[in-house]
């Protein structure tokens, strides 16, 4: 199959292309920008006018409830919303059941993905062996069957000496360690920011304390072990001027952070509206906005949706016996470009953090750019179409957002995986 | 819908009675001169009007309380409601029934107000706005956010002891960071334009940034008590901590302990309230307890009445909503 993408705006951080001119696409990859190649002869034209182009959005967080958890969600379902999203590639944390921490987990995953054919889906890694945070899963094998990095996800560690030899083990087989720092004991049974807003609701507090001590440690351990570390979902001011200092003294340390925390603080908690329970929790708007200017001055590099799609009941009870997460796969990208419009990062810069930056953490050879020859993940859409987010008619199995009635912009028109385009204007095509 | 206005019908009547917070100065007043008029009636032979005959009230306790279980049923009794009551702690929940189901089953047995106590804070939020129409919720306390009721008893008593909010000083002492009888004086105090409130305890027991509640934050007690006119105690709640809070009730009641010396700080008329159960040696010394400032059991008799008001407000709100359907 030949496509051609014509009169669309180009955007692909990687190269600095930011212009309109013709896509060429040709047996899966990418074959030429502006001029055909030679006897190029296309069997589709899509029409992209007023429309942009870019690479298929990469989302290193987002959870696809398969295996253990189906009735929240599929990796079928997910996927299938992931494309209509214009995502193509999708790192989910090892909390499985069972846990991601051996090669036939990892397969089972990406074989199920690779059937359905609507992403590329890459499990992380179990740092310690069901996650029970004291025996090293077998990350060699684990890396092999395609593992992108390890994670011990929000489990905590028996202690820091297990920290130390994740990180040197890791690090002796060139993998990413993919950390969230939460000290469990400070986090205690909280649920919320501790703040003026868990004061006034009585609710059970998470200080600030708790992200920043435990950051502090892994990093003292990364500046020592030489370990390469990606944290994830940082919500603090602190944090971020703790990695901005990490990365000044040249430690290979890089961070994201969702998309929500980037728009919600704990006072959308005011109404104990059950869809505004997340871990690690919304934070004051002082640290949202420390957050927005830590995109803007790229110490966090990259935004992930943090996916947790869940049942209707799972939110249906008192705030603190609610499952925290939101569904979030749908407004990674508009709640992205949400940012330009906030004039925290430019169009391509905020295309960056959820494409190029993304593939840079995640070490891929190929994807995230739209350079010829790599493989054709393309994400097209229509930054000026305006839209609801109805639960009516969300792709995702998981309903649970508080993004419902916000109106958003920008839209995915298509989306191509591997040259072959999966995604016409809200319809997959099989 | 918003935690402030579910508990409003369109009317600006109470429909719900879930936290003091957002409410109007104007209908806490109604509630205390309502629960005025009602303490005749348990003085009377007959114990009873006939306000919410043919109402059903249900107690729906998923926590174990003897005294405001108890005052809410009399409440309820002297309106001449049928009470019902439940205790959850040892019954469906354990059977893996969810909340939700529980109200459900409860609602199908056509039921007009829930009385509910709940562990988790926005329990009662929760159950309002999943409730049918016609139903009534008044909170009996939920987690660590709100007890409304207790916390206009204890206004209904200060304003019969002392008159006028608004020259008086008011000290909270103790485990504020646990307590929602608290929080919900607070915000009924400076709803009501109280001078001052002040609340004292060790660092570990007051809740972050405390005062952004409206309260002065006090660690010395001595310093605290000097001069006011009020001085509520907060029980230790042993069974919420769950953690290094304190060294040792010893410890705790000579520095946080009301006794002679430090209430002789506070003004000489000044009254000593407590929400109840009172751990003696603890937080308040026997002879504080049963002495002539003293005015526990007071409180206790005016929950009664206070009680009786509250439900009485809101059943005005539901025959409307029952007139309407």
């Amino acid at each position: 199959m030949r496509i051609r993408i014509s009169h669309g705006r180009i955007i692909d951080p990687a190269s600095g292309v930011d212009s309109i001119q013709d896509l060429y696409i040709a047996a899966g990859c990418i074959v030429a920008l502006g001029r055909a190649p030679a006897g190029f002869s296309a069997d589709r034209t899509l029409d992209a006018q007023g429309l942009i182009v870019c690479p298929g959005l990469i989302d290193l967080r987002a959870q696809l409830r398969e295996p253990g958890e189906e009735h929240k969600a599929t990796i079928a379902s997910e996927t299938r919303a992931a494309a209509q999203s214009g995502i193509t590639t999708l790192c989910c944390p090892p909390a499985t059941t069972p846990v991601v921490d051996t090669p036939a987990v990892v397969n089972l995953i990406r074989n199920r993905a690779r059937q359905i054919g609507l992403a590329k889906v890459l499990p992380l890694g179990a740092l310690t062996r069901g996650l029970d945070g004291q025996q090293l899963t077998e990350m060699r094998a684990l890396k092999e069957a395609g593992c992108p990095g390890v994670s011990n996800d929000l489990r905590p560690l028996a202690n820091l000496l297990v920290l130390r030899r994740a990180m040197e083990y890791a690090a002796t087989h060139d993998l990413t360690l993919f950390l969230q720092p939460e000290d469990a004991a400070l986090a205690n049974s909280g649920c919320v920011h501790e703040g003026p807003v868990a004061t006034r609701l009585g609710l059970p507090g998470i200080p600030a304390m708790a992200e920043t001590t435990a950051l502090a440690s892994m990093l003292a351990l990364a500046e020592q072990t030489g370990a390469r570390c990606h944290f994830q979902l940082l919500t603090t001011e602190r944090a971020v001027q703790m990695i901005a200092e990490a990365q000044a003294q040249g430690l290979p340390v890089t961070a994201d952070v969702s998309a929500y925390h980037l728009q919600l603080t704990d006072l959308d908690v005011l109404d104990f509206d059950s869809l505004c329970h997340v871990r690690p929790p919304l934070r004051s708007q002082r640290d949202r906005d420390a957050l927005r200017n830590g995109l803007g001055s790229h110490v966090l590099a990259a935004i992930c949706s943090d996916h947790q799609p869940h049942e209707a009941d799972a939110k249906l009870a008192p705030f603190v016996e609610t499952a925290p997460g939101i569904s979030g796969l749908e407004t990674l990208l508009p709640l992205a470009l949400k940012l330009v419009d906030q004039n925290i990062l430019s169009l391509s810069a905020a295309i960056a953090t959820i494409t190029t930056h993304p593939a840079q953490i995640l070490r891929l050879q190929d994807g995230g750019t739209l350079s010829p020859g790599q493989p054709a993940d393309v994400c097209i859409f229509d930054p000026l179409h305006y839209w609801t987010l109805d639960p009516h008619h969300m792709h995702s199995r998981g309903h649970n957002t508080p993004f419902l009635d916000w109106e958003l912009k920008g839209r995915v028109v298509y989306t191509l995986l591997d040259g072959v385009l999966i995604h016409e204007r809200g319809a997959i095509l099989e | 819908m918003n935690r402030h206005t579910i508990q409003l019908d369109a009317q600006n009547r109470l429909r719900h009675f879930l936290t003091i917070e957002g409410l109007k100065r104007s209908l806490l007043i109604e509630i205390m001169d309502l629960a005025e008029s009602f303490s005749g009636v348990s003085e009377q032979s007959v114990k009873k009007v006939p306000l919410l005959r043919g109402k059903t009230v249900v107690n729906l306790f998923f926590e174990p309380s003897t005294r405001t279980r108890t005052t809410f049923e009399l409440a309820a009794k002297r309106l001449s409601a049928d009470v019902l009551n439940i205790n959850i702690a040892a019954s469906a929940t354990t059977k893996g029934e969810t909340l939700l189901d529980t109200l459900h089953n409860l609602e199908a047995m056509h039921c007009d107000m829930f009385v509910v106590r709940h562990a988790s804070s926005g329990s009662a939020h929760f159950i309002a706005s999943h409730v049918a129409p016609h139903i009534s919720v008044i909170n009996a306390g939920d987690g660590r956010h709100a007890h409304p009721t207790q916390a206009m008893l204890d206004m209904f008593t200060i304003r019969r002891l002392k008159g006028d909010f608004h020259k008086l000083k008011v000290a909270i002492v103790g485990d504020l960071l646990h307590s929602r009888v608290a929080r919900s004086q607070i915000h009924a105090l400076s709803t009501l334009g109280v001078d001052e409130i002040r609340v004292i305890g060790p660092r570990t027991l007051i809740p972050a940034a405390a005062e952004t509640l409206g309260v002065h934050v006090y660690h010395d007690m001595r310093n605290g008590l000097r001069d006011v006119d009020v001085v509520i105690m907060l029980r230790l709640q042993y069974e919420r901590m769950n953690g290094a809070f304190l060294p040792s009730e010893h410890e705790y009641f000579q520095v946080y302990g009301l006794t002679e010396d430090k209430l002789a700080l506070a003004k000489p008329d000044a009254i000593v309230m407590h929400p109840g159960p009172i751990n003696r040696g603890v937080e308040i010394a026997s002879d504080i307890a049963d002495g002539r400032q003293s005015v526990i059991l007071q409180q206790v008799t005016h929950g009664i009445a206070v009680r009786m008001a509250v439900m009485a407000l809101t059943m005005r709100s539901h025959a409307a909503a029952l007139e309407a359907t």
